[in-house]
């Protein structure tokens, strides 16, 4: 039973994060672009995106400090890397330059993939190759939730 | 620098990134995992047992999101793609590559690793946002200026 609940709660949990992109304005690739384009009009709606997201996740990590199993059960895979890697630098930068063309970055690629958008689809095809490719290639470098 | 004051949006910003918060913050604590889209995407990949139902039901959710969203609240996403085929498909490709080598993306790093004020993540958020800024700056302003 609580096995189907935990899956329901992961379901429930990509809902409310779309929630979170559709009435923040981050499912709009233009809107993230206007960001980005600190010469042109700018639009900073997306550091109150982060201010708001920071704020409430700080409450929320704070309290997993203090904890020592995850609700539905197990322990907490939280990251614990600390080493500022050549990979680290790298890999976010080729990442911010895919962003800067496209203003699409993972999750609203799947919220615009799931609002019928064929470029969206592209996208995303394109991004598991991507993945695929650095995986294959460069495999010492593991993803951080694992 | 000048405000585009018409497509400023700081309530609804401000709003929907508490939502985002609190999936990050519920994420941890129920599921005792970083919220990191990328990361749950890129797992599905080369699927281990008892790792790839938990995964799906996530990217279910999001991508089920606006139709949600629609039936419940009547709201449309408002998604404008001006990007090119060929521009988009390189991009994805980027996005995809980078988040793998970089360990993370918006979300990942630049939500959940700054809520836990990890250094890393700071670094890779710097990192990301810098190369993004760069990047419209000579698309838009160098070459299609």
């Amino acid at each position: 039973m609580k096995k189907h609940f935990g899956l329901f709660s992961q379901f429930a949990i990509g809902v409310l994060f779309g929630f979170g992109l559709i009435i923040s304005g981050m499912s709009n690739p233009q809107k993230v672009l206007g960001f980005l384009d600190l010469a042109g009009p700018w639009d900073p709606s997306l550091i109150f995106v982060m201010v708001g997201a920071i704020l409430v996740g700080l409450g929320g990590f704070y309290v997993v400090k203090n904890r020592s199993e995850a609700f539905f059960g197990g322990a907490f895979h939280i990251p614990t890397r600390k080493d500022i890697s050549k990979a680290l630098v790298i890999g976010s930068f080729i990442f911010g330059v895919g962003w800067g063309i496209a203003g699409i970055c993972p999750g609203p690629a799947i919220v615009a993939l799931g609002a019928g958008y064929l470029k969206a689809l592209a996208f995303v095809v394109a991004m598991l190759v991507g993945m695929r490719i650095c995986e294959r290639f460069f495999s010492g470098h593991k993803h951080l939730p694992k | 620098m000048q405000i585009d004051w018409l497509s400023f949006t700081p309530i609804p910003s401000l709003l929907g990134g508490a939502l985002l918060g609190i999936a990050a913050a519920l994420y941890v604590l129920l599921h005792g995992r970083i919220l990191g889209i990328s990361g749950i995407i890129s797992g599905l990949l080369h699927p281990k047992p008892n790792d790839v139902v938990w995964r799906l039901a996530l990217v279910l959710g999001l991508l089920t999101s606006p139709l949600w969203a629609a039936l419940f609240f009547g709201i449309r996403p408002v998604v404008e793609i001006h990007t090119g085929w060929y521009a988009i498909l390189i991009a994805g490709f980027l996005v995809g590559f980078g988040v793998q080598y970089g360990s993370g993306c918006t979300s990942g790093h630049g939500i959940c690793g700054l809520s836990r004020l990890s250094p890393r993540s700071l670094v890779a958020t710097l990192s990301f946002m810098g190369a993004g800024f760069l990047t419209v700056f000579i698309l838009r302003h160098l070459i299609g200026g």
